[in-house]
């Protein structure tokens, strides 16, 4: 296990050098000039682009910028914005408000998904069964932005439920965009458990589970469950890693400052700096859930083995 | 009497139609004794076993008529709950593949306690101990280690003993073995074999053995039931029954064993196939594949023919077949 950690370790250096290079390369390496359009109406000052390119080494080829940014990067200095911002101080403000969201939606995705697939994989064709059917393919065809502007207008602006953005990330107000952040997962979530478990509750194991005169509900609870859970527990642990990416669109709706909006922001107003140092924090984060994820699989089945 | 059937009817409601899977089939085993079941694939001696213990796939599997009896008492018509009691407890049941039947994800060890925590009560450590203790007697070596392994982690004959070792942990009566050697190399088979009638004998518990195999079923059993199409063909004693079979079926099957007094020659086989239990022939349901049939086997069910000894054909003519006129 050790060996295959740090294995996987060594394998995402290769990945998180080409990945950087690549957004770093799209952000700056576009033709015009970053600093061109940022004095409002006036051309900028040729003394403000001289200091602006010089103190972002465009000067310099392309692969010695990267270069220059990478060694500052391992050092832990992600630079600044053209307006003098920290990179770091925004990513340590934001990512801690996507993580809740991504928490609290993955809370949601896992109760309601796995709920609703156990229930309806254990009677096959009955109603239940088939109001799981309908209601997952109906969320699965709604496009989130719909789910969640029409949440924000029924719960929100008409009931008067919820407050239609969210002012403080708290727990208590992230439910709401959790929801809609979780809904199509959720979905999936739900099917994927179904078939889980309309496929192994006829397996073998679960019959010599029965012959042992074993409680109905620990044949389920225990034998059953463990089983068909294993592929749910890993779509869960990469949908994590996936929200933790930031959901921008979600995010937009409901006025969330989390780490999406942020990238979302830097992007329109051309912050390269912002850009990538942000997408170099989610690269990070999403190879250590997914290594988090392969980690989990062999926890969860013994039969795999990494060594 | 230990173990009693009657009688019994199973059909599946499938989307095909209805097949009807047994057809009155009535056995009985008593304590100390071994009752061999023969037949092909398909002939419901499995589907008896599922009946009996009460872990029918329903649906598509449901029992219309007649009755099983546990010391006298009906379980057919019992709660579920004293259904559930009588499981392991009662009767006890190992399964082909021992693979696919013990769950990949716990412990063998695990695997066993958890029977005696659920139903006997017992502390972890109790039950701990106990595991090693089954696991010795069905001679597993290195128990103490082994009882923390992974049902994966034993060859085949190791997870057989190991799924021998779990039917025995609530000390049951009856002990159904559900092809237990098919799955395993020749050499292990035996040894396999040798350990159930050895724990049989030892415990007097009533071993139903349910196999193909007339070599397995002629070292162990006392008794055998032939089975074909959801219908008891034969019943008799080993020894006679390998003398002068009474059923044209069990003679034909005898034929295609291999001999070691008559090398050189083709094996015989029966021709044809088993019947779809979707549409089971008229008459007596052997009959397209018999060489004997007649029209009386096309019209009438045969009713079990008395033949002495406590032995019965299901056969028209079973006084000629068993007088050796041959099948």
């Amino acid at each position: 296990m050790g060996r295959y950690v740090l294995r996987r370790l060594l394998q995402m250096v290769p990945v998180f050098v080409g990945t950087t290079f690549l957004i770093y390369a799209l952000v700056w390496a576009v033709p015009g000039d970053p600093f061109e359009g940022k004095c409002g109406e006036r051309d900028c000052p040729d003394a403000y682009v001289a200091m602006m390119r010089d103190r972002f080494n465009l000067d310099d080829p392309l692969l010695l910028q990267y270069w220059k940014y990478l060694v500052n990067l391992v050092q832990g200095d992600f630079g600044v914005t053209s307006s003098g911002v920290q990179v770091v101080d925004r990513i340590v403000t934001a990512f801690p408000v996507t993580l809740k969201l991504a928490l609290v939606a993955l809370l949601i995705e896992a109760v309601i998904g796995i709920t609703a697939g156990v229930v309806s994989g254990l009677r096959n064709r009955g109603f239940l069964d088939s109001l799981v059917l309908v209601s997952t393919l109906f969320l699965i065809s709604i496009p989130v932005f719909v789910t969640g502007y029409v949440v924000q207008l029924v719960f929100g602006l008409q009931l008067g439920w919820i407050a239609p953005t969210v002012t403080t990330p708290s727990f208590g107000n992230l439910i709401v965009p959790g929801f809609v952040l979780a809904s199509l997962s959720m979905a999936y979530v739900a099917r994927l458990s179904r078939a889980s478990i309309a496929e192994n509750r006829r397996a073998d194991y679960v019959r010599t589970a029965l012959a042992k005169g074993l409680p109905t509900r620990r044949v389920v609870g225990v034998h059953l469950l463990r089983n068909s859970l294993i592929p749910v527990i890993t779509f869960l642990g990469t949908d994590l890693g996936a929200f933790l990416g930031g959901a921008i669109v979600t995010e937009g709706i409901f006025n969330v400052p989390g780490v999406g909006g942020l990238v979302f922001r830097s992007i329109l107003t051309k912050d390269g700096a912002m850009v990538t140092g942000v997408v170099t924090v989610l690269v990070l984060v999403y190879l250590l859930m997914t290594l988090l994820v392969d980690l989990l699989y062999a926890v969860l089945d013994p039969r795999i083995r990494y060594d | 009497m230990l173990l009693e059937v009657e009688d019994l009817h199973v059909e599946f409601r499938t989307r095909d139609g209805v097949a009807r899977v047994l057809n009155g089939v009535s056995y009985r085993v008593s304590a100390g004794e071994t009752l061999a079941v023969l037949g092909e694939s398909g002939s419901g001696k499995s589907v008896t076993a599922h009946a009996i213990m009460g872990i029918l796939d329903t649906p598509p599997a449901f029992v219309t008529r007649g009755s099983v009896r546990f010391h006298g008492e009906e379980l057919l018509s019992a709660s579920a709950e004293r259904r559930r009691s009588v499981r392991a407890e009662g009767v006890a049941m190992i399964f082909q593949d021992a693979l696919s039947a013990l769950n990949p994800v716990f412990t063998v060890g695990f695997q066993i306690e958890e029977q005696l925590r659920v139903r006997r009560g017992m502390s972890r450590a109790e039950a701990r101990a106990r595991a090693i203790e089954l696991l010795d007697l069905v001679r597993i070596p290195a128990a103490r280690q082994r009882v923390r392994e992974y049902p994966h982690q034993f060859s085949g004959g190791m997870r057989q003993r190991a799924m021998i070792a779990m039917s025995l942990a609530l000390d049951p009566e009856v002990l159904i073995a559900d092809e237990p050697t098919t799955a395993l190399d020749v050499t292990v088979q035996a040894q396999i074999m040798d350990l159930l009638a050895e724990i049989q004998r030892e415990r007097q518990m009533g071993l139903v053995l349910i196999t193909h195999d007339l070599g397995v079923v002629a070292e162990v059993a006392d008794r055998i039931v032939v089975m074909y199409a959801g219908r008891i063909v034969e019943q008799a004693d080993t020894v006679s029954l390998f003398r002068s079979p009474g059923h044209p079926y069990t003679a034909a099957l005898m034929r295609s064993l291999p001999r070691l007094d008559s090398k050189g020659t083709a094996l015989e086989t029966i021709r044809g196939l088993p019947p779809s239990l979707l549409r089971i022939p008229s008459g007596c349901p052997f009959h397209p594949r018999c060489p004997r049939a007649e029209d009386v086997c096309v019209s009438d069910v045969p009713g079990a023919v008395r033949l002495g000894f406590g032995r019965t054909s299901a056969c028209h003519f079973a006084e000629e077949v068993v007088g050796g006129f041959g099948g």
